[in-house]
């Protein structure tokens, strides 16, 4: 097996505020090894950003914290890394996109200015150099005319180009590992294929490690090796992008598969899990999934089901895995006594 | 909308002889005035004329340089008013340095070290800043620093036995350009106490500004990258916040320049400064309607200028804007 660039362990991240502390992360723990794609899903709300930033130590605070845990990279615990340190890091040996591309670039500074200041960050090197290689990268992206594109704007470039720009921008120092935060999710779909295609090209050429952040597991199937299913500030399921697709564990991840739209069948309504992710609180009792759970019974709801060891490196947090059963009950035999 | 602007000002400083109840000469001559002067008066300034043909006359003036005649120096406005503008320029000039450098600054260590104890004072400061009575600081500095510490002098433009030769009526540039560095340290050193008087409220503004434009952009989306790129505090604060920042400010900044252009009379008053805002104080006692009008256009002129620096500065700054 291949070595593990990121290892997280037991992460609290949670949240300080007027309305009471909010355990956003709750004790989260997922790994990734070189080159390799895993995907963390959810819907929106099931802290997969908290748990991205917190890996940067870019959570703000005040009101956020890391409360425990431990987030290992390359050896080190980032979690206990000063800031200075993590500077280093950052941009440099783990970079990060996000979700807005329309936003998480500075609109008064031109894409040239905002590449070249990444690269000189982390390397000695001279502006006219600097130049040359952010030319380079934005060429790598498949970005037209490079060269003038170089000396544009934000404002002046569509969507999928800007998100090119980012990814460029996190290529620039060859990180160890790319953290992109629903990177296509305000894409078009064809922009969407697109922006995938060369972020699993990068993984490829480059070796580089990808924890892809999504709420769509259409682009989990699409270029992930492993996923980790989150709900509610937890993880309650992992496994490969194969296991999580065809044999389902978690009743959550039975439904996010039923909502995927299907080829097949066109025309079809899509179903969708009824209720929303409920606001992660410090005492809750019972399964954070029960009251939208059509598998649940009376344990449910008093008792919090830990992550059941299903498999290698296959995880389920529902009480319908305790017994390490490969297949859940069928749906009539449903009421399982514990 | 330089142009419209200032025409409309025209219409305006032109409404003020003509809004006056009663008939304008009467006014200015006073209760006592016999008829006979009146009617000098009114054929001296055109007043029997329509008012279409007396707007065209004084437009036409207006475009020679032709502010009219003071009727109590009987001097060419034109030529007795510049000193006092640049009296008045040069005041707010320093006035806005003050507030900006140290309202920006204030405003952006504030926002950098929110709810730290230098946030606390500083907009403690400011808070009291805006409230403060102009002529109740210009006094308090007055005695403090002139009377009793004896640093800085009180009143005027510059030492009077010892006068400047003027060339522009900026006192600053014509020592600076006279190679007189002592005499540009006098006139500076009588800066310091009106600038920092008429420059407290606007550096209040600024600095509140400052603090709550940096606060918004700190949270967004950009700065977020920058961070993730493994940016230090320095570039984050001063390049990319900063520049965002400053948009909304740069208004504020334009305005409140205008404000202190038209508003400095208390403070020219009490520091014995010879602007624009006495200029035009002292006419009103005497009635020199022509002055007043001047006064009150050479303010809007310079009102829309800086409008349109303020214009300018904005695409610059930013690369969205373009007209
Ligand atoms: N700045 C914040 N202040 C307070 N709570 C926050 C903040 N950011 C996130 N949270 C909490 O964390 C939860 C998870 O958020 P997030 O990680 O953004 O979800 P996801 O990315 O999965 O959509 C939110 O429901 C919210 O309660
Ligand atoms: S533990 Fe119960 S409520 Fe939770 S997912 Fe399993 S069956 Fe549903
Ligand atoms: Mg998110």
């Amino acid at each position: 097996m291949s070595k593990r660039v990121l290892d997280i362990n037991e992460l609290h991240t949670h949240f300080f505020t007027d309305k009471g502390e909010i355990p956003a992360v709750d004790g989260v723990s997922l790994n990734v090894s070189e080159g390799e794609i895993v995907g963390v899903v959810g819907e929106s709300g099931s802290g997969k950003s908290v748990t991205s930033l917190s890996v940067m130590q870019l959570i703000p605070n005040p009101p956020g914290k890391i409360v425990s845990g431990e987030i290992m990279f390359k050896g080190r615990d980032l979690v206990q890394t000063s800031l200075k340190q993590m500077k280093k890091i950052r941009g440099n040996e783990i970079a990060m996109i996000f979700q807005e591309p329309m936003t998480s670039l500075n609109p008064l500074f031109t894409i040239g200015n905002q590449l070249i200041e990444a690269i000189r960050i982390h390397n000695k090197m001279g502006k006219g150099e600097a130049r040359q290689k952010a030319v380079e990268l934005l060429e790598q992206v498949g970005i037209p005319r490079a060269n003038d594109i170089v000396d544009e704007y934000p404002h002046q470039l569509s969507g999928g180009m800007r998100q090119r720009v980012m990814i460029a921008m996190a290529m620039s120092c060859r990180p160890d590992l790319l953290i992109a935060d629903e990177p296509t999710t305000a894409l078009d779909v064809t922009i969407q294929a697109q922006i995938l295609d060369l972020m699993r090209q990068l993984n490829r050429d480059l070796n580089m490690a990808i924890l892809l952040i999504t709420h769509d597991l259409g682009v989990i199937a699409e270029i992930c090796d492993r996923v980790v299913v989150m709900y509610a500030g937890q993880v309650v399921e992992e496994g490969t992008t194969r296991e999580i697709l065809k044999d389902p564990q978690q009743p959550y991840t039975k439904g996010l598969i039923r909502s995927l739209p299907d080829m097949k069948a066109k025309n079809q309504k899509l179903y969708s899990i009824p209720g929303t992710v409920p606001k992660p609180k410090v005492d809750m009792v019972g399964c954070r999934f029960a009251p939208r759970c059509e598998y649940a019974f009376d344990r449910c709801f008093a008792e919090s089901p830990p992550l059941y060891h299903i498999g290698d490196n296959r995880t389920s947090r529902c009480f319908l895995n305790e017994r390490d059963q490969r297949e859940v009950a069928s749906h009539d035999e449903t009421v399982i006594k514990g | 909308m330089l142009i419209p602007v200032l025409f409309g000002m025209t219409l305006i400083t032109f409404s003020i002889v003509h809004l006056i109840p009663g008939n304008p000469a009467q006014v200015i001559l006073g209760e006592t005035a016999t008829q006979e002067a009146i009617n000098n008066l009114e054929e001296n300034m055109g007043l029997n004329k329509p008012y279409f043909v007396q707007y065209g006359i004084y437009i036409q003036d207006l475009l020679q340089g032709d502010l009219g005649t003071s009727l109590r120096s009987k001097t060419d406005i034109a030529q007795e008013i510049w000193p006092y503008i640049a009296a008045t320029l040069e005041l707010t000039f320093f006035a806005m340095i003050f507030a900006v450098f140290v309202g920006t600054n204030a405003g952006i260590i504030s926002a950098w070290k929110q709810n730290s104890l230098f946030d606390y004072v500083a907009m403690l400061i400011a808070l009291v800043g805006v409230s403060m009575p102009i002529f109740w600081l210009g006094l308090m500095e007055q005695w403090v620093f002139s009377q009793e510490l004896g640093w800085l002098p009180a009143t005027g433009r510059e030492n009077s036995r010892d006068p400047i030769e003027p060339i522009t009526y900026f006192y600053v540039l014509d020592a600076l350009l006279q190679l007189d560095f002592s005499r540009a340290i006098t006139v500076l050193k009588h800066l310091i106490l009106p600038s920092i008087a008429l420059g407290t409220i606007p550096m209040a503004i600024i600095a509140r500004m400052t603090r709550s434009s940096m606060l918004e952009v700190m949270k967004s989306d950009y700065i977020r990258t920058v961070e993730a790129k493994g940016a230090g505090q320095f570039i984050i604060v001063y390049k990319h916040a900063l520049k965002n920042a400053v948009i909304p400010v740069l208004t504020v900044i334009g305005l409140q320049t205008g404000v202190l252009l038209g508003g400095a009379i208390l403070t020219e008053t009490i520091f014995g400064w010879p602007g624009i805002g006495r200029y035009v104080f002292d006419a009103i006692s005497f009635r020199d309607y022509p002055v007043i009008q001047s006064g009150i256009l050479v303010v809007a002129f310079f009102f829309v200028i800086i409008n349109l620096i303020v214009d300018l500065l904005y695409t610059y700054i930013d690369p969205r804007i373009k007209y």
